[in-house]
């Protein structure tokens, strides 16, 4: 699937959703798939640090695709990160690059994207991106 | 709720909306507090019909507006206790009044070797300038450390004091822990060592009565929008015989008396600290916050807040798995902890959703978080306007998190 196409299937699963604690609840349930970042990648250096919780993000590319793995300390964010690794992972690093994340707004997580004292969120996509332009670059 | 407390809470406008479809639940005061009406009155009146640039005297608009400006100075003279409204600079926040001091100081004080003493509950603002003022002079900071209670370790206080002590800065209140420290009992010992001594009453300013004249410090900092007042101004407090000693901060109008292209002389006291057109809006704020807290009656809010920190304290020991962080003797109305295995930044979220306002993380105190070991903490705050009500419906949002992350 593309990357619009899978940011519109993520729109769509949270569509279902009435309140906030069930889109919580979901996110919680999400966490505990995320493509686990192996423990020799789990280092300071791979660290995105945010204000508030950690992430850590490792990358690499197969065939000329970029894949992600991530972890973080708070469940939430943990929850978001594995959604940010569904839309991004295993696609091309252009494709990467040019794509804008807009289903984050879209599924009302906009608020985890505040530039000041949030979680690392923003850092985040900046990071795949920058890891993507790296292996573009090669 | 008592007919006081209702009374309060309809002087504050903001506490009655939704957040998320739940009542607002505002338990970040020791980030910021909530303006009652009285101050957000005086500020859109001030720009409706008093607008004017102050000490210029010509007109009548310019004259009211300095008249309202000095007789906020007198009030927080009055609230802190000062001898003299000469002492009372108005600045940005505590952050800028501890600026100026630091930079102030740094330019004659400080020599290479001199020690100066914070705390390990420090602030950011009252740690990092003054790593700024040593690092060009050469100067060392020494840190107080603290105990497991988040009470300071006296004994090391008395040690780490020296005749090469030539600052102490401290925390009044711990914003992070909300320990309140000992400070006459420390600022007299650093006297004894002839050290100055800089107290940030940020934390203190809103909870209880400050008498700097009979804490005996040199400098005392606070900012107007803690206790009730607009954000953007604060005070300075330093005895009038080291402000002046001390040269200008910044430069420009208002502070200078004569300029010509050969030199400039400078204004007295208070103004040689206050360059530019100063905040007067927020000047204007601050007179009618201090005036809320003294028609509240400062004992009153103490009283009350000490009753809301009991009452929060014993439900939050009702549950299980909560772990505190900094359980002084001596605590102000702040309660800093963790719930097992539960991120604060995870419970800070989903609390939010429930219309609860907590700071979550480490609150511009690093250090106190690594000498606990902790990632961050949930800080819930109160204030004279919170409820035992409000904090029932805190309880069972945390409750409901634990099943959420259970």
């Amino acid at each position: 699937m593309s990357i619009k196409e899978i940011q519109e299937e993520i729109i769509e699963e949270f569509a279902m959703f009435d309140d906030w604690m069930q889109k919580y609840d979901y996110l919680i349930e999400l966490s505990k798939d995320i493509p686990l970042i192996s423990e020799e990648y789990r280092l300071n250096q791979n660290l995105i640090k945010g204000c508030q919780s950690k992430v850590w993000l490792h990358s690499t590319a197969i065939d000329g695709k970029v894949i992600y793995t991530a972890d973080s300390d708070a469940i939430i964010t943990k929850g978001i990160a594995a959604l940010l690794i569904r839309v991004l992972s295993e696609q091309k690093a252009k494709d990467i690059l040019e794509n804008e994340m807009y289903f984050i707004d879209a599924i009302g997580l906009k608020e985890h994207l505040s530039m000041t004292r949030s979680n690392g969120l923003v850092s985040m996509i900046k990071q795949m991106k920058f890891y993507a332009l790296a292996f573009q670059a090669k | 709720m008592t007919d006081i407390v209702l009374n309060i809470r309809d002087q504050f406008p903001i506490l009655h909306q939704k957040v998320h479809g739940h009542p607002l639940i505002y338990f970040d005061n020791a980030a910021t507090s909530q303006k009652p009406l009285k101050v957000i009155n005086a500020i859109s009146e001030y720009y409706l019909q008093g607008n004017s640039n102050i000490h210029r005297g010509a007109h009548y608009l310019s004259n009211q507006a300095t008249e309202k400006y000095e007789k906020s100075r007198e009030a927080v003279r009055r609230l802190i206790n000062a001898e003299s409204t000469e002492e009372i600079i108005l600045t940005k926040g505590t952050t800028e009044s501890i600026n100026l001091v630091a930079s102030c100081l740094s330019q004659f004080l400080f020599q290479p070797g001199d020690e100066i003493l914070i705390s390990g509950l420090e602030h950011h603002a009252n740690i990092v300038p003054w790593q700024i003022a040593v690092e060009q002079k050469g100067a060392l900071i020494k840190v107080i450390p603290i105990l497991d209670s988040g009470e300071l370790d006296l004994v090391a206080f008395k040690n780490l004091l020296s005749p090469k002590t030539k600052l102490l800065a401290l925390s009044h209140i711990s914003n992070a822990l909300g320990t309140i420290n000992p400070v006459e009992e420390m600022i007299a010992l650093a006297k004894e060592k002839g050290a100055l001594v800089l107290i940030d009453g940020a934390q203190s300013a809103p909870h209880m009565l400050v008498d700097v004249q009979a804490l005996d410090c040199d400098f005392f900092c606070f900012s107007a929008h803690k206790i009730y007042g607009p954000t953007g101004i604060g005070v300075l407090y330093g005895k009038k015989a080291q402000l002046e000693k001390m040269p200008p901060y910044q430069s420009g109008g208002e502070m200078i008396k004569e300029v010509t292209f050969k030199g400039t002389t400078f204004n007295d006291l208070p103004y040689k600290f206050e360059a530019g057109t100063p905040n007067i809006a927020g000047g204007i704020g601050l007179l009618a916050a201090i005036e809320f807290m003294e028609e509240v009656g400062i004992d009153h809010i103490a009283r009350r807040e000490a009753e809301l920190l009991a009452y929060a304290t014993k439900k939050l020991k009702e549950l299980e798995g909560i772990q505190f962080v900094g359980e002084a003797k001596e605590k102000a109305a702040v309660i800093s902890f963790l719930v097992d295995g539960i991120h604060p930044s995870d419970l800070g979220s989903v609390l939010d959703k429930l219309g609860i306002a907590v700071r979550t993380g480490h609150h511009c105190a690093q250090p106190i978080m690594d000498r606990f070991e902790i990632p961050g903490t949930v800080r819930a705050s109160f204030a004279v306007y919170n409820t035992e009500n409000e904090i029932d419906m805190f309880i069972e949002g945390i409750e409901k998190v634990k099943k959420m992350f259970g």
